[in-house]
Formats: structure tokens, sequence, C-alpha cells
């Protein structure tokens, strides 16, 4: 097989805590050298200079809406949107229809994405049956079938006692739950966070505390069954100082943000603009900072983009009425360098956040430059400036809050096992 | 002075008189003359006020709306000989607007009109029944005048100023 | 500054609130007129987009246009998008290529109007948007206090009720504090915006320390659902430690006035006698609210987006 030489960029690997200008030779869609100066003059060359380059990002959290939904999003343009913005595995969430709650779902997903995706497709299963938070799925036969974690995302399980047994049994698995933690009674019909901007705006709030309040239950469901808690998309300080004191007792808790919770408050919402509709919702500048904060200092794990595509129509309505969820795979890398140029964050914190880390999160043997890794590289230029046109992007759907804005840092090369799959120049490249 | 002595010579029956100012200008005017009907026949006429604002037939598409200002018609003109007073009369269209204005307020058996100044450019078949004085103006001139006060509205002082604005009045 | 619509108090400044309020005095003598009618609008079109019912408010839009000779045309949809195939977007959309002059949102959900006049040419008039703003409720009242007292500057105003679901209340806290006025606002916790401080006003969970040395007192309407239920233990309740008696009003100066945006739950927010008479203003409020009407439309309809102003 042939050999891809990556020449001349800065090469950042967390897993080795390597940030050098160095070359990355290739062989058989595997790392086989990361040295200062490579000589390999049969390889394929692919230039780098002026560039990142890191392991493929891994995204612990999207919706690919397939099965079901394709109309918002399906696994070859989830797939080609992840890849444009330097994703090599996307872990997808089982809120599809049908629900992913069961075997031959993962496997049709799974089979779709050797067809169809140029990136690595991880399906994430259900927790319990149709999100009903009522029957446990068949997690052994689940995980046979692909599934890397176990998550009713878009829902929370309610029942403390479900919960309870889902983190216990998921053990004879060994793989994570996570959990989308809202306090459902709490959040009732709120759709903007709880605080001078929902007065203002005259919208139910959603508080921080119904965040809180499941993240403290499930930490310490996590500690009586010992069974590894994955939170979704922190977005309160709250839950952020809960994981970070339950790490320090040993429990096993892990936990993501997302881009937009570290980078926009619910100022944004100001205009009514249903694409800054999330759930949970965009908090207030204390939160965000609570969120960058976690996140350097070790108590957040990764970055996931909760990548939630809606199509326009659903999103042209009365704010309380439409979907929550915004876009993320294209934009997710120029939206946290912010957070680099801004000195909050240092580039191998950044690349470990969105590599190796959510890597060991979901057990996965990429998110590493090491020799023997897979070869899923993301080279990026991050400094290249560049407009962001949903119209332009690979994802079907729309809804993104930055539609229209400048973005500093662009994907100009993805390779997925060794193989280029985008090229800022070329586009998607489709195995 | 002169305008209110030809008012009493003409009218056929000067207590009928109702006098009616068009704002600005024409408000102290129709004051003035009023008092000038008091003294020299010892007549006590109406006056009243009437802002044509929202009779106007040029309310543009864009930019602000110009402000409303005071109507005030302290009886039934019904029956009266209404005198509507400007102070320079010009295209017609505020007084078109005042007449249209007048009639919603009842039916006078007549209406008449006083302009301090005419100066041309009549855009609608309206006469002016009493004018103060006649000028010669080119369309985009400026007639500005300043009235000293409401006590003696004849020693007004006029300037004329050349090409300046559009027609104003 | 006054944009080419009205979408809330908390866009205008000071000169633009006196200006509306200096044009409605006049739209009110239009009104004692024998003939309530004046030309202004001739040829305009309005349309009333209520995808809320409001009887009073669509009528006074409505007499409001007519008195300035506009078409007015009333269109109501079904109130949610789920509930149609049409998004409101494109109702709005569909309604803008009928070239009206200007357009009248009413909407249960917060920030549709802003939404709408978004898209649209013609300017958009906010006439409520769920417990956002309403503002000419707010402009109407503004005229109100100013006839009964003769200025704002310096008063104090008390709205008292569901502070949190009002958006009379945030409308008249935006309006009365740009108008120089001191603004408390006082309810059960549970009906009080979090955070509310942050609109300029002073809470009070004490009726009587609300009502201190107050000139207006402004009893906002509770919605029957949430008179007992998580929000209050019962009507009986409420009526008693917020409801609006003349009892209560011994707290307040004088001289105060009670105000109501309507329709009153008599016996719940006002005592029945108190509806009715002095220092009721009530009805003066439901008089100025057609002069207003008429004032916004006058300085608005047809106020069209030029085609180099680009739509936001």
């Amino acid at each position: 097989m042939a050999r891809v030489l990556i020449r001349g960029g800065r090469v950042i690997d967390p897993a080795v805590e390597r940030d050098e200008r160095a070359d990355v030779l290739i062989e058989d869609g595997r790392i086989a050298a990361v040295d200062a100066s490579i000589d390999a003059r049969d390889a394929e060359m692919v230039d780098a200079s002026g560039c990142w380059v890191t392991p493929g990002f891994i995204d612990l959290h999207a919706h690919l809406r397939e099965p079901g939904q394709e109309y918002k999003e399906d696994i070859a343009s989830g797939g080609s949107a992840g890849a444009a913005g330097g994703f090599t595995s996307i872990c997808c969430m089982a809120n599809t229809d049908p629900v992913n709650d069961d075997p031959s779902v993962t496997e049709y997903i799974l089979d779709r994405a050797r067809n169809e995706s140029p990136v690595k497709i991880l399906p994430v299963a259900a927790a319990t049956k149709g999100l009903k938070g009522e029957i446990m799925t068949e997690m052994a036969a689940l995980v046979e079938a692909g599934a890397v974690a176990f998550s009713d995302d878009g829902r929370t399980i309610m029942d403390s006692d479900m919960q309870r047994r889902v983190l216990e049994y998921s053990k004879m698995v060994g793989r994570p739950i996570s959990v989308h933690a809202e306090d459902l009674s709490l959040v009732r019909d709120g759709v903007v966070n709880e605080g001078p901007v929902s007065t203002k705006l005259g919208l139910p709030g959603n508080p921080a505390a119904a965040e809180t309040i499941n993240v403290s239950r499930d930490v310490h469901l996590a500690e009586i069954t010992g069974g590894h808690l994955h939170v979704g998309h922190v977005s309160t300080g709250g839950a952020v100082a809960l994981i970070r004191e339950a790490r320090a007792r040993g429990i096993h808790v892990t936990g993501e943000v997302t881009p937009h919770h570290l980078t926009l408050t619910d100022a944004e919402t100001m205009g009514y603009d249903t694409n800054t509709k999330m759930a949970p919702p965009l908090r207030g500048p204390a939160d965000v900072e609570a969120c960058i904060v976690g996140l350097a200092d070790g108590t957040l794990d990764a970055i996931a983009t909760d990548h939630a595509p809606h199509a326009v129509h659903e999103k042209e309505v009365e704010f309380t009425e439409a979907p929550p969820g915004v876009l993320g795979l294209e934009t997710a890398l120029p939206v946290v360098l912010q957070l680099v140029r801004d000195g909050r964050l240092t580039p191998m914190q950044l690349i470990a956040a969105l590599t190796f880390r959510p890597a060991k999160v979901f057990q996965l043997e990429t998110g590493r430059l090491t020799r023997g890794a897979p070869a899923d590289v993301a080279i990026f230029d991050p400094e290249r400036r560049w407009t962001y046109d949903t119209t332009k992007g690979y994802s079907k759907s729309r809804n993104s809050p930055w539609n229209g804005k400048e973005m500093i840092g662009r994907v100009v090369t993805t390779l997925v096992d060794g193989e280029v799959v985008f090229h800022v120049d070329r586009g998607v490249l489709h195995p | 002075m002169r305008i209110s002595h030809e008012l009493i010579e003409r009218a056929e029956a000067p207590e009928a008189l109702y006098l009616v100012g068009i704002p600005n200008g024409g408000v102290p005017l129709a004051r003035q003359i009023a008092r000038n009907l008091a003294e020299i026949a010892d007549l006590e006429v109406p006056v009243g006020v009437l802002d044509t604002t929202l009779y106007r037939d040029d309310l543009v598409s864009s930019g602000a709306r110009p402000k409303l200002r005071r109507t005030e018609m302290p009886s039934a003109v019904d029956g009266h000989v209404v005198v509507l007073v400007d102070d320079v009369a010009s295209t017609g269209r505020t007084i078109r607007a005042a007449m249209d204005a007048l009639m919603d307020f009842g039916r006078p058996s007549a209406v008449q009109v006083v302009a301090l100044v005419d100066r041309g450019h009549r855009e609608l078949p309206i006469k002016i029944d009493y004018v103060g004085k006649n000028i010669a103006t080119g369309r985009t001139d400026l007639v500005k005048l300043r009235v000293s006060g409401e006590t003696d509205a004849e020693t007004m002082e006029m300037v004329l100023l050349r090409g300046e604005g559009g027609t104003s009045a | 500054m006054m944009g080419r619509g009205l979408l809330g108090i908390e866009d205008l400044d000071r000169d633009d609130i006196e200006l509306i309020l200096d044009t409605a005095q006049h739209m009110k003598e239009v009104g004692e007129r024998e003939v309530k009618k004046v030309p202004t609008l001739r040829g305009r079109t309005i349309i009333n987009l209520f995808f809320e019912s409001s009887t009073r408010t669509r009528t006074s839009f409505e007499i409001a246009g007519k008195r300035l000779s506009a078409d007015v045309v009333n269109f109501s949809p079904s109130s949610s998008s789920l509930s149609k195939s049409e998004s409101i977007l494109d109702t709005a959309k569909t309604l803008d290529a009928m070239d009206p002059d200007a357009v009248v949102v009413r909407h249960q959900v917060a920030g549709v109007p802003k939404r709408i006049a978004d898209v649209l040419d013609a300017p958009v008039i906010n006439a409520g948007d769920g417990a956002h703003e309403h503002p000419t409720q707010a402009l109407l009242d503004l005229m109100t206090v100013v006839e009964n007292k003769g200025r704002v500057d310096g008063l104090t105003v008390t709205i008292v009720g569901d502070i949190a679901h009002s958006r009379v209340a945030r409308s008249n806290v935006y309006a009365f504090t740009k108008m120089g006025a001191e603004v408390r606002v006082a309810g059960p916790p549970t009906m009080m915006p979090v955070e509310v401080e942050s609109l300029g006003v002073k809470a009070f969970t004490s009726l009587r320390e609300a009502l201190d040395g107050a000139d207006v007192v402004m009893a906002l309407r509770i919605q029957r659902e949430r008179l007992s239920g998580s929000m209050l233990p019962s009507v009986r309740e409420y009526n008693a430690t917020f409801g609006i008696d003349r009892a209560k009003m011994r707290f307040a100066k004088d001289d105060a006035i009670v105000m109501h945006p309507g329709p009153v739950n008599r016996g719940v927010e006002l005592s029945h006698d108190l509806t009715d008479d002095r220092p009721s203003v009530i009805l003066d409020q439901v008089r100025n609210g057609v002069a207003m009407r008429m004032a916004v439309l006058y300085l608005l309809a047809g106020r069209k987006r030029s085609r180099n102003e680009e739509a936001s």
C-alpha cells in the first residue's frame, strides 16, 4: 500500500505531549514514524507547511439523523461535514427513527457508514428502549454490534432507579453512559437560560439548577454503582464543580462541553433567532467562564459538537416551538481556536480535548499520532480566515448561529486511515 | 389693517364672520384681524385654529411624519362665513387641505381666504379673496415673514431669499 | 431611536416617546370631533395580524386605522405553526406580497413580531407578544398618567400582579422609567421574573411597602389558569395579599390613581367599587387607546423598507 508523508507541519500529539515541527510518515493506513525530517521519496507528499498536524478530531456527541430524518442530515452529509471540520470519528446519538436501541439499527448505521461516510461513524446506542426510560436496551448485543456508548440523549432518564440500573448494567459491557442531564420537571417549558435575558425577552426560563440537580443525582448514582458516567454538553458552573469534586473522590465521571457553550452567552438570543436555541440553553458569562476553566483544568475531558441539524422550516417558527440544537461539525475548530488565541487554553490542551482525551473516554484506539495508531489526521491552518456560509456547507441543514461570520482557522486536509478524505480545495473525497 | 377694513366692507353679514388661522403663521394673523374687527366695528368674531397636517396630500412614504399642531374650533361653523387665514399663499394645497378639514367641522355658509402674502405658483384652482401683498417669486425662492409679535401684525418684515429652498408657506 | 416599526418601548428614547404622546394628544382631539375621521391614510392598507385573539386590542387598532381612513384588514391565522402547515414567516411573507403599509402583529409567543419584522418590507407594530412587550398599551398608559397627573417625571408608579408573565408590565417598566418615574413591581415571588431588578425597578413582595407613597397603582390581569397551582394557592389568598381595594389604597398617596390594562377580574385584582369609579382611570385608558394607536399608525404606516436597506 502507498506511503504518505506529511511534511513541514507543526505536529501536536497530546498522547506523547509532542509539539514540534516534524514530518509524519504513514504506511498501510497507520502511523509509521514521526520525526524532525523523514526522507521518503516514494511516498505521496502532503504539504503541511504553515499548518498544525494533529490527530483527527473525535466527536463524542453528534446527531446524524439517519435512519428516519434524512431531510435534516444523513450519514453521508454528516460524515462529509465532519471531514470538512477535521473530524475523523463521529459518535452518533441514538435518537433516530427508529431509535438505535436494537442491534439491527446499529448494524444498519455502520453498514451505511461503510458505504457513505468519508469518516468513521461510531454509534451510540440508546440506554433504554425507545428512549422511554422504562426498559433497558440489550447492551451486550449492542456492543457486539458496534455501539461505543449508551445514551438517551435528547431525553433525560428521570426515574432515578432506572438511571441507577443503567449505570450498573453498563459495567458489564464496560461502556460509558452518556447523559443529557436536565431535570425536566424543573425545565418545564423553559427555552432560554433563566436570568436577566429570559426576563427581558419574556420567554420561559430554563434554570441552571435543572442541570446541576441532575448531574448531582447522576454523580451519586455513579458513586454507588461504579458505572462510568459521561456528562454530555455540560453548560453550568455548578455541573463543572460537581464533576470536579466527584473526580477528586475517585468516582468514574467524565464530561464534555460544546463549542457554543464555551464561546456564546445567552445574550445571543436577544434577537429571538431560533438558531441560538439549544438544550441545554446558552448560559450567562459566569457559566461560560466556568466551562472554560473546567476544560483547562481537566475536569471536562472533551469538546463535543452536539451537532444537531434541523431543517429551515423547523427553525422558522416561534422560539418556543423551534427544536433546540445547532450545527457544529464544520465550525467547531475555528470557534474553539479562539480560546487559544485568547490565551485561555494552550494548543496542547485544545487538541487533547478534540482528540486524545475523548478517545480515552470512549476507549478508542484513535486520537493519537504514535507509531502503529490508525492514521487519522487533521491538518489545519490556524490563521486562515474564511466566512462560514451554511448554504455552502456539507450539512443538509442551515441552523447555525455562526452563519455569515468570519472564522479564523481552517482545516486544509483530513486523512482517515492514511487516505485523504477532505482537502480544502478539492472538497470531500468519498471512499 | 387694510384687510380687516375690506372684510367688514365686503361682508354681507359681518356678524357671521368666523376667523380660522392655519398654523403656524396664520394663527397670530387671525387673532390680529379679530382684534382689528373689534376695534373698527365692535365685532366679537370667533377665532379658530385648524391644523391641516392630517389632510395633506403629500404624506411621503419614507422619513419622519410632520409634527401635528393644535386644532381648536371654539364653536360650530355652520351658517358662518369662515375666513381661512394664512400667512403666505402659494400652491393652494394648504388651502385645499384646510377647506377639507373645515368641511368635517360642519357646513359654513361660505368660505373665504386671507393671505398676507401671495407669491403665486398656484397648482390648484383656488382664489385668495384678500391679499396683503403680491410678490413675484421664483419657485425655489424662500419667503420669510417676520411678524413682530401678536400685537401688530402689520409691522411685519418680509424677507425674500432668492433660490434658497423649496416653496415654503 | 424609533425605527420603521414599533416592536417595543425598549427601543425608544425619550424624544420618541414625547413625539408619540404629543401626536396622540392631537389624535384625541380628532376623536372628539363630530366627524371622527381624517383622510390622512386614505388608500393605505393596514393588516391586523392577530395570531392570538384579542377583541379589545384588535378593535382599538381597527378603529384607529379607520379614523385615519386606512383600509383595515383583519387576519387571524390559527395560532401555532405546529397546528398548521404554514410557518409564521411564510404567513408574514404572503401578507407582505399584498403590499400593506403596516402590519399589526399579536402573538402569544415572545419575539414573533421581531422575527416577522425582520422579513417584511412593511413596518411592524407589536400589539403584544407573549410576556415580552405591549408597547401601545404602555404608551396609552403614559398618556393617561400625563392627563391625570400633568407629568410623569418624579412620580412613583407601582405595578402589581403577575409580573413574570406580563408584557404590559415590561413595556410599562421601560416606558415609565424612560420618562423619569420611579417604578416598583409587586407580586407573589412565584410571579416575579428572575433578576427583575435588572429592568431598572424595585421589587416588593409586600403590597403595603410597594404602595407607600405611590402616585400611580397599576394592577395587572392574572390569567385564570394561574390562580391556583404552582404559582398561587388560591384566588382568595391572591386577593387578600395583592388585590387592590380602597383600604389598601390608603397606603398610596391621597390622589393616587388606579389603572388596569383590562379586562379586569373583578374581586381578584381590583375590588368591584374600585373598578368603575375614581380613583380608577380605566376607561380613560380605553379611550386613549384609540388615539394612541392612531398616533402610532400616523407616524409609522407606509414607512417601508427602502430598496437599498438590507434585510436584517
